[in-house]
């Protein structure tokens, strides 16, 4: 089971490579790609070891469905419901918000948390002496384990709340493009924040703050205030990584937020790379 | 008298260290403001049914829960469990001071550089939510109060007691996260505890976690709690707590194999 999850998650390597690739690099899209296989594998390989820490996750996993289930629940317990959202429906917000907590944890934690301490050891100087981007080694050369359970779960529900509201093959398509545009959102902003340690150097806590405010995804945003929904609209674009992809999945979100999701995604994208380099102008490496 | 210069001394030590870190103790403050999310689902929810809370009481208990957990943070598990993975705990044990003296007046020390942060949040709040700015009567202060020490030490205690199983396992921490689930859910800290099922509510009240959240934060804002049951609860935990932790204490102490030990 645990092998079969592990090849699964080897089909997404083309997909990440990708946007690492531009006209100017030297290195070819096949060579991303054989590159970040190589990567996995040393590290998957090495965390196998420790197959005591995946049942730790699996159990964690479970219990923080059981919590998050147990927290929607009291909002619906009674008679209110969230302005426009079923129980099931509510549900599907829950299943992609787990989703998205377990990608984060497989691919975004593992490696973005580890910038700081690059630097603050000015061991970041190898990473920039390697022929491939420093964004990409330093976005995607490790894979945990621990956030696979939390991506099963997060489909089941998915699947499990669709099957209420009745949907079809082609809406869980259709749900695709929003939410991988929510996952590069969230990994832009992610590695914004982990660059700004070229300059602050200490702050492990940053992305503990961007990730307590993403819980607000739990929710579906029509569920806020109206100043909450601006602030996690247009500030901390919350509403983009989970309200977005569920509503698409129902055929209910208008073209213009498919087009601000993919919008969005780019132009954080983009700046993630600009403002990299950007930060790397201010690095003052141990050596030299 | 003796103990108490170490305690002072302790105590300005890791002040001066804490201030150092200013700019790092903003960012952690922030990452409290899971109640603030709560806050905002919750005044919405009032607004639309009767839930036996208003728009505003929500407002005030969800910035009670924000002030006792911005009061009761503890991060005891990673310090102690780097200290003995790294083997840092060796010198410490020289000294004639117990090491967790170290580790409790430094999150005392820490409490006070977090003060002017927590004052302007407050400020903050105040304009966003003038309608829920309450005054709180003697008997809410001092029980308030007393009961937010209570549930610092423990809390500090509960988590010390996992960091002394890093002598035996090398990731003490994830217990502390996986105890964590049960703490953000059970605590209160996402709806007032009247609003749970009933079955759920009695439950929760046997185990440790509303006296770390709920329990101070409800008397300061004056709703009703069983005072004796709640501090009796607190107190027993507490006691469990104390007798594992010196006991694994002990046992770990002889198993502990760091450098120089």
């Amino acid at each position: 089971m645990l092998r079969d999850c592990i090849n699964i998650l080897f089909t997404a390597l083309p997909f990440i490579a990708v946007p690492f690739v531009t006209q100017k690099s030297i290195v070819s899209l096949a060579q991303y790609v054989r590159v970040l296989k190589l990567f996995w594998q040393v590290t998957i390989a090495a965390e196998l070891e420790y197959r005591v820490n995946f049942v730790i996750a699996v159990i964690s996993s479970i219990g923080g469905l059981a919590g998050s289930l147990f927290g929607l629940f009291l909002f619906y317990r009674t008679d209110y419901t969230f302005p426009g959202w079923l129980w099931s429906e509510a549900l599907v917000v829950l299943g992609i918000f787990t989703i998205l907590q377990g990608v984060a944890a497989t691919f975004l934690v593992p490696n973005l948390n580890k910038i700081v301490s690059y630097v603050q050891e000015g061991t970041l100087d190898f990473v920039l002496l390697k022929p491939v981007s420093s964004q990409f080694w330093l976005s995607t050369h490790t894979v945990s384990l621990w956030g696979l359970p939390d991506l099963i779960f997060g489909l089941v529900i998915v699947f499990y709340a669709g099957r209420q509201v009745g949907l079809s093959a082609l809406d869980y398509l259709a749900m695709l493009p929003p939410l991988g545009f929510g996952i590069l959102s969230l990994y832009s902003l992610w590695f914004i924040l982990g660059a700004t340690s070229i300059w602050f150097v200490k702050i492990y806590n940053v992305t503990e703050v961007l990730r307590s405010l993403l819980e607000a995804g739990r929710f579906p945003i029509e569920g806020y205030p109206a100043a909450y929904r601006v602030f996690f609209t247009f500030i901390i674009p919350v509403a983009f990584l989970t309200t977005v992809p569920a509503k698409t999945m129902m055929g209910r979100s208008e073209p213009t937020w498919l087009l601000g999701s993919a919008l969005l995604a780019l132009i954080l994208f983009q700046f993630s790379r600009w403002f990299w380099r950007f930060a790397l102008r201010f690095y003052t490496s141990a050596s030299s | 008298m003796r103990s108490f210069r170490v305690a002072r001394t302790l105590i300005s030590v890791y002040y001066a260290y804490m201030v150092e870190y200013r700019a790092e103790l903003i960012f952690w403050v922030l990452s409290g403001s899971f109640p603030l999310i709560f806050l905002g689902l919750w005044n919405q929810a009032a607004q639309s049914g009767d839930l036996g809370f208003t728009s505003a009481e929500f407002a005030r208990y969800f910035l009670a829960i924000f002030l006792v957990r911005q009061f009761t943070v503890v991060w005891v598990i990673w310090d102690f469990e780097k200290e003995v993975v790294q083997g840092k705990l060796s010198p410490l044990l020289l000294q004639p001071v117990d090491p967790v003296w170290r580790h409790f007046f430094g999150h005392v020390a820490e409490r006070a550089t977090r003060i002017p942060f927590i004052l302007l949040l407050i400020g903050l709040f105040c304009l966003l939510y003038p309608e829920a700015i309450w005054l709180p009567t003697p008997y809410a202060c001092l029980w308030g109060s007393l009961t937010l020490l209570l549930s610092f030490c423990l809390r500090f205690l509960i988590q010390y007691t996992f960091a002394m199983l890093a002598f035996w396992i090398e990731r003490a921490s994830a217990i502390q996260q996986f105890w964590f689930l049960f703490y953000t859910f059970l605590s209160g800290m996402v709806a007032p505890l009247a609003l749970f099922p009933e079955p759920i509510r009695e439950f929760a009240l046997w185990t440790p976690f509303p006296y770390l959240v709920y329990f101070p934060a409800s008397l300061l804002i004056g709703l009703p709690v069983d005072l004796t049951r709640g501090l009796v609860m607190m107190v027993a935990w507490g006691a469990i707590a104390l007798l594992i932790n010196r006991w694994l204490w002990q046992a770990g102490l002889r198993r502990y194999s760091g450098m120089g030990a």
